[in-house]
């Protein structure tokens, strides 16, 4: 295999450095077998510039860290391999979150304020026993809810969002599978209304205009594109009328 | 200086961390956790296996029982743990496991009807169990025990967890990272933190103080622990001179990392049929074992792939040697439906098919067992006011071998088993600072931080390499007095060296550079307190090989090393505690080799 020079060229600023203008600056470095943007960033770090500030975690896609632009596309780089990409490199950190240095965003605060706004917590009057066996429930509905449980709060699908662009409020599509990860959840009682209010706005699911760049772009391939119609049918309906299962369940709670 | 005040200050945002706050919080007390980096990225998520509980759902499982997964944990700890501590555990897990179920763990659950096993077996699960919590087979154990969600447990129980911590109103600081305890010798009072985004110090102040800072896996070279994992907790509680770390010495090394980056890749793979091959393409396992071949246990593989590649038959790389793990064989469906994991491990980070091409593969560094050492309440020795959880602790479930599915299990329950005892001693002491204490705290980092702006030839980096390589080299799968004993001498020459630590970059603001220099000399101590516990230890135990000692000696060493770095000492004071033993005597461990070897795997654990 015939070995590449590649040239990285990074986005570089430190804010608290009142020397450093931000720039771009380029790396030089020899291509190695099987090298992944970690290896590739690594090793600038630690025989170029030990300055160079950027995450990575846990370097196998499961952790959401690592999230930059590449070439102006947002991906995870623990999971970019250069050989799937020019000799030309270059790296942006990811738009809409807070910048901390280079490629280093803070994508940490705004997924727990997210998850503070959306109430990312299964919510019951019941309370746990532990003296007795676990609620049951069907394998199809555990696997319904994990796969959509699977983000990783990589921020891929915010980078890639016209809405968060011009609305900083917007929850994104990151925020509204939160939503539908609980509403589709039997362990959780909030009411289809109670969803409503929390996201029939258009910080909400009537922000979205529909050009699905998240999907596009999310690495976990999770199913955006249909849970953002899904939540928008059934939050529209709950804006109309009490859904039935509302109304059963005011009926229940009135016979208990 | 910034100054933080609460009543319960944990360090660390994995499962142990968020667990105990939690079971703080809900008693009352008012929590900051600290993290290197958001909670949901801590290195728990990482975890896809299963978590070890007793529940007995499956056909597999019938007849499992608290007693059955207690002697499973001291058979695979060979001996080394502390028996109050696992019965403990065994009879909390099911509780854990289904209060991460009430709290949204979307588990797997049973299915009933017949099913095949992978190996052909038929079984039918019942009705009766239908839709209750489902387990899978792991290595180690007699019983089918690992409760699991799909391929991503860790996962779901960490954003289960931290959704609860939210929900609760744990306060998280994350991006900071604790540089120091304060302490006066007898009583800990919290931490001096270096916030990572402005690079500033805060004082935290509290009256319970908790290690949850998860592994040390880092300081060796290669590793399947996330690249944060660099034992700093461990080295915090060290640097205060009283506080002692248990069995250092007990590290645990997988087969299977992959070459470059070390992704664990599952045992599955030669569970299933893989072949280990050499720079010849040679299947080279049958040579050393010829009956149990690449299916000996994970000591043993780990052990004949060192010393296959020692005899020059690695395949050479910028990465250094490794061998190949070869699955060609086994043919497109079984790869795609039962190694889906790998197949997309070789696809996505090597660009490998593994239906036509060889995997590089070569052991790797998986999990510390040792730890702060804890009472069975998890209260640190050495301190008042400090407890330790998770795998920064030795608590110690794990003795010399943890079972796989044991520590995301043990997280959970030693986190609610910490905040309980935190309520408890909060609820009954007293608490009076002073402010000389803080003072001196304070003035120690700072000092570090001076002394890295103005002088220094050494460059972090450097030093970094060498340690993990020594430690890789001489304080790996084999160990023998004449390595150790130059790993603990070379080990203390870096440790000299790193007292000039310099800076090459500006080092204001975040600056990684000034991250990694403040973090090298405790990570170079924890090194020299496992090579160093390993060289007094003669015998084998668990995963701590000796070759000039390869039995199990239980008349002189069924006892946990106690190590701690008194101020001005040139090595670590080692002691030695009996381990406590109360229903299951020492014996055979079953896994078929004379000598005490790990568990057999069956997943990502
Ligand atoms: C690849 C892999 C797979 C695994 N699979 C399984 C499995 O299937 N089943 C199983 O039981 N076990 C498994 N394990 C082991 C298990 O994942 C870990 O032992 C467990 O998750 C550790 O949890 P923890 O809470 O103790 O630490 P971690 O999850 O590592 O959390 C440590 C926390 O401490 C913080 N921290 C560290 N240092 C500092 C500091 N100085 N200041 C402030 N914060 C700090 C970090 O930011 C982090 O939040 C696996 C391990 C690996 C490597
Ligand atoms: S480092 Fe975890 S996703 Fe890339």
């Amino acid at each position: 295999m015939s070995r590449r020079t590649l040239t990285f060229s990074i986005f570089r600023y430190n804010p608290y450095d009142p020397e450093f203008e931000p720039r771009m600056q380029e790396y030089v470095l020899e291509e190695t077998p099987r090298m992944t943007l970690f290896t590739a960033l690594t090793d600038i770090r630690e025989k170029l510039d030990p300055s160079l500030q950027f995450d990575f975690v846990c370097r196998s896609a499961v952790c959401g860290s690592c999230a930059l632009l590449v070439n102006g596309r947002p991906r995870l780089a623990c999971r970019t391999r250069t050989d799937e990409i020019p000799r030309r490199i270059t790296l942006h950190p990811l738009p809409f979150f807070r910048l901390i240095g280079d490629l280093s965003v803070d994508t940490g605060s705004w997924f727990a304020q997210m998850a503070g706004r959306v109430q990312s917590w299964v919510h019951t009057t019941r309370p746990f026993d532990p003296a007795s066996e676990e609620g049951r429930m069907s394998n199809e509905q555990a696997l319904a809810i994990y796969e959509l449980d699977r983000c990783i709060e990589c921020g891929c699908c915010l980078a890639a969002c016209a809405t968060a662009h011009m609305r900083d409020d917007f929850l994104g599509a990151a925020g509204l599978l939160r939503i539908a990860r609980f509403l589709i959840d039997p362990r959780d009682q909030r009411t289809d209304g109670d969803f409503f209010e929390v996201v029939g706005t258009d910080e909400g699911v009537f922000g979205c205009v529909g050009l699905l760049a998240c999907h596009d772009y999310c690495p976990k391939n999770l199913p955006l594109m249909t849970q953002l119609a899904y939540l928008r049918r059934k939050l529209a309906l709950a804006s109309l009328r009490p859904p039935l299962r509302w109304i059963l369940r005011q009926i229940a709670r009135r016979v208990a | 200086m910034t100054r933080i005040m609460t009543d319960v200050l944990v360090i660390g945002a994995g499962l142990a961390g968020e667990r105990v706050a939690i079971e703080a919080a809900a008693h009352g007390y008012q929590v900051i956790v600290l993290s290197l980096v958001p909670p949901r990225r801590s290195h728990s998520t990482a975890a896809q296996g299963g978590m070890q509980a007793a529940l007995g759902n499956m056909a597999m499982s019938q007849g499992d029982s608290a007693d059955v997964h207690f002697e499973d944990t001291v058979k695979g700890a060979d001996w080394g743990c502390d028996q109050d501590v696992a019965r403990l555990f065994v009879n909390l897990a099911p509780i854990a496991v289904r209060q991460m179920a009430y709290w949204g763990v979307p588990w797997n659950r049973v299915v009933a009807g017949p099913r095949q096993l992978p190996d052909g077996q038929m079984v039918e699960e019942s009705l009766e169990k239908e839709g209750l919590i489902a387990a899978r087979n792991f290595g180690g154990t007699k019983k089918w025990r690992a409760c699991f969600c799909s391929d991503g447990t860790g996962h779901s129980l960490v954003y289960t967890m931290d959704n609860v911590a939210l929900q609760l109103g744990v306060h998280v600081h994350d991006r900071a990272e604790a540089l120091a305890l304060i302490h006066d010798g007898q009583r800990c009072y919290g931490a001096i933190v270096r916030d990572l985004r402005s690079g500033e110090l805060r004082t935290y102040v509290a009256r319970a103080t908790v290690i949850a800072t998860g592994g040390h896996g880092r300081i060796y070279g290669h590793s399947t622990n996330a690249v944060i994992n660099e034992g700093t907790g461990m080295a915090v509680a060290l640097d205060t001179g009283v506080v002692p770390l248990g069995n250092m010495e007990a590290v645990q090394f997988h087969p299977t990392g992959v070459v470059p980056g070390d992704i664990l890749v599952t045992e599955g793979c030669r569970g299933d049929g893989g072949y280990l091959l050499d720079k010849d393409e040679h299947r080279f396992m049958p040579d050393y074992e010829p009956e149990k071949k690449e299916l000996a246990s994970r000591d043993v593989v780990s052990r004949r792939m060192v010393y296959h590649m020692r005899q020059g038959y690695g395949v050479e790389s910028p990465y250094g040697p490794h061998l190949w793990l070869d699955i060609r064989h086994l043919g497109r469906e079984h790869i795609e439906k039962n190694l889906r994991d790998v197949a997309e491990i070789c696809r996505d980070f090597l660009g490998i098919d593994p239906l036509h091409q060889l995997i590089p593969v070569r052991p790797t560094q998986h999990y510390s067992m040792g730890g702060v050492r804890t009472d069975i309440d998890g209260a640190g020795y050495g301190l008042a006011g400090l407890y330790a959880a998770g795998e920064a602790a030795c608590w110690d479930l794990h003795g010399f071998n943890r079972l796989g599915g044991n520590s995301l299990a043990e997280t959970i329950v030693m986190g609610m088993v910490v905040g309980r005892t935190i309520a408890r001693d909060i609820a009954s002491s007293e608490f009076a600072l002073s402010e000389g204490v803080i003072r001196s705290a304070t003035m120690q980092v700072e000092e570090r931080l001076r002394g890295l702006a103005s002088y220094g030839l050494e460059y972090v980096y450097d030093l970094r390499q060498r340690m993990s390589d020594i430690l890789m080299e001489k304080v790996g799968v084999f160990r023998n007095g004449r390595q150790l004993t130059e790993a603990v001498e070379e080990l203390l020459e870096l440790d000299e060296r790193a007292k000039h630590l310099g800076l090459l970059s500006s080092g204001r603001g975040p600056n990684p550079e000034v991250s990694a220099a403040l973090r090298l000399p405790g990570m170079i101590r924890l090194a020299i307190t496992i090579a160093y516990g390993a060289l007094q230890r003669t015998e084998s135990r668990g995963s701590h090989y000796r070759e000039d000692y390869p039995a199990r000696d239980d008349a002189n060493w069924l006892k946990r090393t106690l190590a701690t770095w008194p101020p001005d000492a040139d090595l670590p004071h080692l002691s030695y505690e009996s381990v406590r033993i109360t229903e299951l005597p020492p014996g055979e461990r079953g896994y078929g080799e004379a000598v005490a070897v790990a568990g057999k795997e069956g997943a990502r654990v």
